[in-house]
């Protein structure tokens, strides 16, 4: 019998805890664990035996920290000797399996921490392929904190697993979110995208608090539900650690958890052989609760999921150049900045999805859409849907991704079909399908519906289930075809209610070339909604998608007691009388002085005022005779320290938006100044706050600014330098270990560009020890920062 | 070794105003909206978390310590832990949300980026002074808590904190190559406990 087998047709139990019994049999506090595979392999031998004893189908190898962070060059030693004395105490029985552990890397990913992805992926593959090659039956990936992390290790054990089973297990807290904010629902979402075999929980809580989480991941998981608690928490008592719940105590909670339908059960720290004797005990006899496919379309952000085929789902479509002017400019200067406010305003304005298109000719697509989605990522836990006709870009996306992501497009030719569901079925997805194929779009409903058969046909081949395709049957302009719309909602209603598929419709391109597109574009909506549209890539700050989403959800009963609807409708009218009264404050006087808002901090008004001002203004006028006084009034007072921080950041970001304002209208970089400086927090450090803070004001000035980023190697920094032909190069170290690193980039600048200048600042300078390390400047706050690139600009290129 | 999960409801803004560098100012004047604005974001996001253990202390040599857990030579740890015979070590952490809300508007609003840093070391700073209150009430009264970093503590000391006390399994906190932790809103500790003679 293999694995897969077991897992099918029985209930299987696991073993319980390695450390537990390796502190029992006498391991000292400081030493690692997986030492003991070499040192005292008759001792871990005699766990797993005792486990299997015990009644334990599978156990985990010795492996939980055995990684190359660890071990280095040892990791492939550690883990085949790991392995080999599991594999000696199974060989004593029948039908007993070998799971090679996987715990995670004691390091925090990107952006939260500083481990890269990809990094995390190699630390994986290590210790997997030395696993696999030393005859492990299984993979069992475990206490994992951070669903990116999961993520990593799946992939690892996907593409070094040699097919193995895969199980996953993550840690949830009380709070039912794993540390890093997933729901169940989210690492579900993931972990069933990615094709383990089995999935669920294990760690940090006893069986009994676990229950609501466990209920949870029933309800939405398709595949067998592992459950492998702690013995409740542990407790101190005469400097004994000992966990609260008894081997009896946790066996009865344990039948619940089987009452609910998890069918792998295991133990996790304080658990004994005993604890896993009783857990056998209760399993006896009882039928393995029969595992569904719960049919659910569903794609996830790094916290939750978004599932289709309920109330429909709003993609919102801002983040795409096509005809987008600021859009474009923003995607070639690399203004990640223009592309997150998009990102924010749309989830303000009530998007579950987010579309993310970057394609334009000029640029790089495959990097600036890997670096624009986990730059999005940092400011929203919406998913995203990744939309690009470039299978690279497409791949490198989907891989760094955090979550299961919505993937825009595949359709039904052959070639697109061939590039797209191999990327699906091994990154995980749910994936947008066009209703078109090498013949072109079908004038006809029958025509677009044939095409969608031969997707899903096609998918099926790949292992890709119907519940992770979404149609769109593609609304063209009616104003070329009179038909257009019947069409595209003949085939949108065939689809969702007899073929059972969802559906999605990039809603606006109904009314191209016409006038007053949003009054077709609203009833087109309304119209396919009731025919039913599952999910609509739209813009969700127009008033009239909302207003038609809004009611069609109190109409079909997706808004209980209606009450979105009506906070909605009332936002509406007080929307109406703000925006009255802005304008209403923007004439009066003094007070609605673009100086005046700019000092005082206020960014709404600061862009109204801005707006007003420049149809009777030059640009130019307005920021030297409104923006930079009131920044300098506000500079001067921080100086003076009259006014604090938080105060000149408000400043500056009206200041921003005002300059936003200006560029919007009139294009290009609204530097009035310069001087070119390239700015960074040298290699090892990753604090940007301070650096952050420097280049805003920079930018208020007119400063041309390239920002590097945090943690950036001297040969980075250096090579921009040249490349922009930088004058000041400023650099950020917050620790005094990462000052080595600022002293060797300011070397390698000194010898490679000897003209440029270094300003450098953070908390553990000051001037002596700028000095030290061969700094031109050293800037005690972000003001004087300013102050000095003023001076150079006026010693370099006069006033 | 003990875990434990904690709230925090309030936070004091006075500390927070500290951090920005309100020097002798204890108002937020001009700033109200932007501190309660931050406040209502953080609250929620906050998840305290802790581990402690005790262990006994031993002195060697001059400044030779044994903490129980690691050897140790520091001036300053011995001098602050005088009079005492055993530690508390703990590892306390207010999570991960956090640093994604410090890290979403480090991109969208240095303002609300500072002062959201401001109230996350506030907020841990907090957390571990009831955590130390707890200590004290069950272990009896002790020195002022000392972390890594103060004094002639050396930094490296955290890569032995954290295997004794399982930090990262048992709070999900992680140390960085250059042995910062991460969630960055997190604090290990010594507090000595006085000797009851």
């Amino acid at each position: 019998m293999n694995f897969r087998t077991l897992l099918k047709n029985s209930i299987v139990i696991l073993d319980g805890a390695m450390g537990t019994q390796l502190q029992k049999a006498g391991l000292p506090l400081g030493e690692l664990p997986e030492e003991w595979n070499i040192t005292r392999a008759q001792t871990i031998e005699g766990i797993h035996r005792e486990y299997f004893a015990a009644g334990a189908d599978v156990v985990y190898t010795n492996t939980f920290g055995a990684n190359c962070l660890k071990f280095g060059g040892r990791t492939e030693e550690v883990v085949t000797a790991a392995v080999k004395c599991a594999k000696a105490a199974a060989a004593e029985f029948k039908n007993k399996f070998v799971a090679l552990d996987v715990g995670p890397t004691g390091k925090l990913l990107k952006p939260l921490g500083d481990l890269s992805f990809e990094e995390a992926v190699k630390i994986f593959s290590r210790t997997i392929t030395a696993g696999v090659k030393a005859g492990a039956d299984l993979i069992a990936i475990e206490t994992m904190n951070d669903v990116y992390e999961l993520k990593a290790a799946v992939l690892a054990a996907k593409e070094c697993g040699k097919g193995l089973p895969i199980i996953a297990t993550c840690v949830f807290g009380e709070d039912m979110k794993m540390m890093t904010g997933a729901s169940p629902e989210a690492a579900v979402a993931l972990l069933e995208g990615l094709g383990v075999d089995a999935l669920g929980l294990n760690c940090s809580l006893g069986p009994a608090q676990m229950l609501p989480a466990v209920k949870r991941f029933v309800a939405c998981a398709s595949v067998p539900v592992i459950v492998k608690p702690n013995a409740g928490l542990p407790e101190e008592r005469g400097g004994e650690t000992f966990y609260n719940v008894s081997s009896g105590q946790f066996a009865e909670d344990m039948r619940a958890i089987l009452n609910l339908g998890a069918r792998v059960l295991g133990g996790c720290c304080g658990t004994t052989p005993v604890y896993i004797a009783k857990l056998k005990g209760i399993t006896e006899g009882v039928e393995p609760a029969p595992v569904t496919d719960k049919n659910l379309t569903c794609i996830s952000s790094y916290t939750s999921a978004v599932y289709f085929g309920g109330a429909p789902v709003i993609i919102g479509e801002r983040i795409n150049p096509t005809g987008k002017k600021r859009l474009k400019q923003a995607l070639k200067e690399g203004d990640m900045a223009y592309i997150l406010n998009e990102a924010v305003t749309q989830a303000e304005r009530g998007a579950h999805v987010l579309d993310v298109n970057v394609g334009l000719p000029e640029i790089d697509e495959a990097a600036v859409l890997e670096n624009a989605v986990s730059e999005i990522q940092a400011v929203t836990d919406l998913p995203l849907q990744l939309d690009t006709s470039d299978p690279v870009a497409m791949e490198r996306a989907m891989r760094r991704y955090n979550g299961k992501p919505l993937v825009n497009s595949v359709s039904g030719k052959k070639e697109v079909m061939d590039a797209v569901f191999p990327l699906v079925k091994k990154y995980g997805g749910a994936v947008i399908a066009l209703t078109l194929d090498e013949g072109g779009i079908p004038d006809n409903a029958e025509g677009r519906i044939q095409i969608a058969k031969n997707i899903l046909r096609e998918a099926k081949k790949y292992g890709i289930s119907q519940k992770d395709i979404i149609f769109d049957t593609l609304a063209m302009a009616v104003s070329a075809d009179g038909g257009a719309a019947v069409a595209a909602i003949d085939s949108l209603r065939y689809i969702r209610h007899t073929m059972g598929v969802n559906t999605s419709l990039g809603v606006s391109n109904i009314s191209f070339g016409l006038p007053n597109r949003d009054f077709i574009n609203g009833t087109f909506f309304a119209m396919a909604l009731g025919a039913g549209l599952s999910a609509a890539i739209l813009n969700p700050s127009s008033q009239e998608m909302i207003k038609t989403y809004k009611s069609f959800c109190a109409l079909s009963g997706y808004d209980a007691g209606c009450l979105n609807y009506i906070e909605y409708a009332q936002s509406v009218q007080s929307a109406i009388v703000a925006a009255q009264s802005a304008t209403a404050s923007v004439t009066a006087g003094e007070k609605g002085s673009l100086k005046y808002c700019v000092e005082k901090g206020l960014k709404a008004e600061a862009e109204a005022a801005a707006k007003e001002l420049l149809k009777t203004q030059a640009p130019l006028d307005v920021i030297n005779g409104q923006i930079i006084p009131a920044l300098d009034v506000v500079g001067q007072a921080f100086e003076k320290k009259t006014l604090f921080l938080p105060q000149l950041l408000m400043s500056a970001e009206a200041a921003s938006g005002a300059f936003e304002v200006i560029k919007s209208a009139f294009g290009g970089g609204g530097n009035s100044k310069k001087l070119k400086i390239v700015i960074a927090t040298v290699k090892g450090d990753i604090h940007d706050i301070g650096k952050n803070i420097v280049k805003t004001l920079l930018e208020n000035y007119g400063f041309r600014v390239y920002d590097m980023g945090r943690d950036v190697p001297a040969r980075a920094i250096v090579d921009k330098a040249k490349e922009v032909g930088a004058q000041v190069v400023g650099l950020s170290a917050l620790m005094t270990t990462t000052v080595a690193s600022m002293r060797d980039t300011i070397a390698l600048l000194k010898e490679e560009c000897p003209e440029c200048r270094t300003l450098v600042g953070g908390a553990v300078l000051n001037a002596e020890y700028a000095e030290m390390i061969g700094a031109t400047k050293y800037a005690k706050d972000a003001m004087e920062s300013v102050r000095y690139c003023e001076e150079v600009e006026k010693e370099l290129f006069g006033d | 070794m003990k875990v434990v999960n904690g709230k925090i409801s309030a936070l004091d803004i006075k500390e927070t105003l500290r951090y920005l560098g309100y020097a002798g100012v204890k108002s937020a004047d001009g700033i109200e909206g932007l501190i309660s604005e931050c406040e209502s974001m953080i609250l929620p996001s906050l998840s305290p978390k802790a581990v402690y253990s005790s262990f006994p202390l031993e002195r060697g040599e001059g400044v030779n310590l044994d903490l129980g857990f690691a050897k140790v030579q520091s001036k300053s740890l011995a001098r602050n832990l005088e009079g005492c015979d055993h530690i508390v070590l703990f590892a306390a952490t207010v999570g991960a949300g956090v640093d994604r809300l410090i890290a979403k508007y480090n991109r969208l609003s240095p303002a609300r980026a500072a002062v959201l840093q401001a109230m996350g070391a506030a907020a841990v700073e907090q957390w571990c002074d009831e955590l130390n209150a707890d200590i004290v009430s069950e272990y009896g009264p002790a020195r002022p808590r000392f972390s890594c970093g103060y004094g002639d503590l050396p930094l490296k000391l955290q890569r032995e904190i954290f295997p004794a006390l399982q930090v990262t399994k048992n709070i999900g906190v992680t140390l960085t190559e250059g042995d910062f932790m991460m969630p960055s809103k997190s604090v290990t500790a010594i507090v000595g406990i006085k000797s009851k003679s």
